[in-house]
């Protein structure tokens, strides 16, 4: 019986507002073990009628938009897109930098709220890694299709090898493959980390084939004191160390282009930006999947109002943020006096991008300055699923316009020219939405979307007790 | 065999360029470079090694257009040579040319993107010589495939049987005999190639001229490539 329990019994005192959202966002209604365990696994197994339709529709979808798409443009030659000369870069750099950023979400959520003890992460971290692994997936395929000659991508890989060469360690393209093989090696572990309690759980209570997968995946976990503590010890050390690679991932891919001498691109800024901007996308997209899976999983017990309405706050936080560096890259070109930078500035405000950077601002600064200050909208699902899903929308637009529209202007306007994507590139990108959403799809039924055991083990360790006038949640702490 | 040492340069003198496009021309036959045909022109796809800008200035009667060539400049500090990630591009330090290695290209084209005056070409298609333009490729260049980068390599391979040449026949090499396909052919002799290690060589010479300015010099590329200015900006009125 917790202290909470003692004041919840007393009769007669309402519960202070304070103490009712703790309760909530902290999960601080308790159920028995078994149920929440049963609560996970039945959401796993839910594979109903309409999930294998959705399923179905995306695999069409991914091997139609993606693979065969991809494959017509490999065997037809690059021109099939709408790159031209002075845009030898467009959407597959954009996309790829986009999905990066979407893997930031997971991260973000999961290691910094673990460090800094930002309790109401507990039920949401495990969806949230599991959008970093699958994102990134995605975003290290647009690498193979952006280049000409995929079939000998593979050169880029440092390996002793018969053609007697190493890769170039001067060029922001290896850096860039380095840190996403870094991230994505390290993202998957620090998945798989705190999802073994939960796979041996499962291995527990089911058969057949799950029964086996769940028997290989748990490692032999039986819950032993020394086992935990090597878990926590592990999960630790990961949630520190995946940070730093977090930043040098996006840090590394702003440098793709900080690193040229493209008017627009050579900015000492763009590193912080992409970082502000990739956690701002991520984070939205984080509350449009966990509003989704949410009511497709029907996890409302798990994912509270409170949880989505904590990471809408953080969004308001970091378009406030992203605002700023925006505003200053912006003025960093006005000021800079060279005219070719700003053919840039009239070419977003007034040329050709104008209808992009207009929506691009609607969606990323207006539309949540204007919502997410509010509680009550903050707390609406549908309100929320529209205002995110606005954002990646303006996140993906800040992309574009960047790769592509700054490589419309050089120093020698001979060479200037526009750029729209064909077909091939739009459907590349239709196709790398489709087998994200299709990865991710198929992983929430594989593994369980709710790390169990952390929600239970918050649970058992939280207690609101008042202090004063104030209601303060305080934690136990069992796990040293 | 040690080799000798070259630097590789151009000085293109703007006051007699008549924009005639026989350098072009020139240059498509020699390095069997592709034509991409008129659709694929209008969409920036053309694959001059060396093209003629055409900046018009003026209006009316006063209209008038001023002819500029452009090809690789073979920076020292080349902007594309420390992007690529396979070693594609890079530095000929004997001959201080800047070589792009057709087998080792992937195509990612970070090259492209990072050359300021934007005289690397890439193959969107495989290259297609309709009958009978394929009987005239010359075998001493290679015929890229698709998806590669290509780009203006100072004719190299005229370089090398030119010093070969001279080689197999005890002569001192000549550099100033040396022209590649545009400079051979360019009717006003606007182009002239050469040593620029050799002060006593014309293109050195015109290099020291006091009309001689380098493109885009402020980006800190240091060119091989001089251009001379043209009348009005150069000859003093009053």
């Amino acid at each position: 019986m917790s202290v909470l329990d003692r004041a919840e019994s007393r009769p007669g005192v309402a519960r202070p507002r304070a103490e009712e959202k703790h309760r909530k966002s902290l999960l601080l209604d308790p159920r028995p073990q078994e149920e929440l365990n049963t609560m996970v696994l039945e959401a796993m197994q839910r594979t109903g009628r309409e999930y294998w339709i959705v399923v179905g529709v995306l695999v069409v979808l991914a091997l139609a938009a993606f693979l065969g798409t991809w494959l017509y443009m490999i065997f037809s030659g690059m021109g099939v897109t709408g790159l031209s000369r002075p845009n030898y870069w467009g959407t597959f750099i954009a996309s790829f930098i986009f999905w990066i950023g979407i893997s930031h979400a997971g991260t973000f959520i999961s290691a910094i709220l673990r460090i800094f003890s930002a309790e109401y992460r507990r039920p949401i971290t495990r969806a949230a890694e599991m959008m970093t692994t699958t994102s990134l997936l995605v975003a290290a395929s647009f690498l193979g299709i952006h280049v000409g000659r995929v079939w000998v991508s593979y050169w880029i890989v440092p390996y002793p090898n018969q053609r007697g060469l190493w890769p170039n360690y001067h060029s922001p393209f290896l850096w860039d493959e380095m840190a996403i093989i870094t991230y994505l090696i390290g993202s998957t572990l620090y998945l798989y980390l705190p999802l073994i309690p939960d796979l041996a759980m499962a291995r527990d209570r089911l058969a057949g084939w799950r029964g086996k997968l769940y028997r290989a995946m748990a490692l032999g976990w039986t819950g032993t004191e020394g086992q935990w503590h090597h878990l926590h010890l592990a999960i630790k050390i990961f949630s520190v160390v995946i940070i730093p690679v977090m930043f040098s991932v996006h840090t590394i891919v702003s440098w793709d282009l900080a690193m040229t001498k493209s008017i627009g691109w050579r900015s000492s800024i763009f590193a912080p930006y992409f970082i502000v901007g990739a956690v701002f996308s991520g984070l939205s997209a984080a509350i449009t999947v966990l509003l989704i899976a949410r009511s497709s999983m029907k996890l409302h017990y798990f994912i509270r109002e409170e949880h989505i309405n904590g990471l809408a706050r953080l969004v308001l936080i970091f378009s406030f943020v992203w605002t700023y560096f925006f505003f200053a890259d912006f003025l960093t070109e006005w000021y800079g006096g060279d005219a070719a930078g700003h053919t840039l500035i009239t070419l977003q405000t007034a040329g050709q991008m104008a209808p992009f950077w207009y929506t691009m601002l609607f969606f990323n600064i207006v539309v949540p300055w204007l919502t997410l200050w509010n509680g009550r909208i903050r707390r609406s699902p549908i309100a929320l699923l529209l205002i995110t899903i606005g954002i990646n929308i303006g996140m993906y637009l800040e992309r574009y316009i960047i790769v592509t529209g700054f490589l419309r202007r050089n120093h020698m306007p001979f060479n200037w020219g526009d750029y729209t994507p064909s077909i091939v590139e739009i459907g590349i990108l239709a196709g790398s939405l489709c087998t994200f959403l299709l990865l991710y799809a198929l992983l929430s039924r594989l593994v369980p979307l709710i790390p169990v055991w952390e929600v239970r083990e918050g649970q058992l360790t939280h207690s609101l007790r008042r202090v004063g006038r104030a209601t303060v949640p305080t934690i136990a702490e069992l796990e040293e | 065999m040690a080799e000798d040492k070259y630097k590789w340069g151009m000085a293109i003198d703007l006051d007699l360029c008549t924009g005639c496009q026989a350098c072009v021309v020139a240059c498509h036959a020699e390095n069997n470079v592709p034509t991409v045909g008129e659709v694929e022109t209008t969409r920036r796809r053309s694959m001059h090694w060396i093209r003629i800008e055409r900046y018009w200035h003026g209006e009316g009667s006063e209209l008038r257009a001023e002819f500029m060539p452009l090809l690789c400049q073979h920076c020292e500090h080349a902007p594309c040579e420390p992007v690529c990630p396979m070693y594609a591009t890079y530095h000929d330090p004997n001959n201080q040319l800047n070589i792009q290695v057709y087998n080792r290209c992937a195509g990612i084209r970070y090259c492209g993107v990072n050359c300021p005056y934007k005289v690397r070409h890439f193959n969107w298609f495989d290259p297609y010589f309709p009958e009978p333009l394929n009987e005239q490729l010359n075998p001493d260049v290679t015929v890229r495939r698709r998806g590669i980068m290509e780009k203006c390599m100072f004719c190299v391979q005229r370089i090398r049987r030119a010093r070969e040449e001279a080689r197999a026949l005890g002569v001192p090499f000549d550099t100033e005999a040396v022209k590649p396909a545009c400079v051979q052919t360019c009717p006003t002799d606007a182009l002239v190639f050469g040593n620029l290690l050799d002060p006593e060589s014309r293109v050195a010479q015109l290099a020291r001229s006091p009309r001689a300015f380098l493109l885009l010099e402020d980006l800190g590329t240091k060119p091989s490539v001089s251009y001379l200015k043209r009348g009005e900006s150069y000859v003093r009125t009053g």
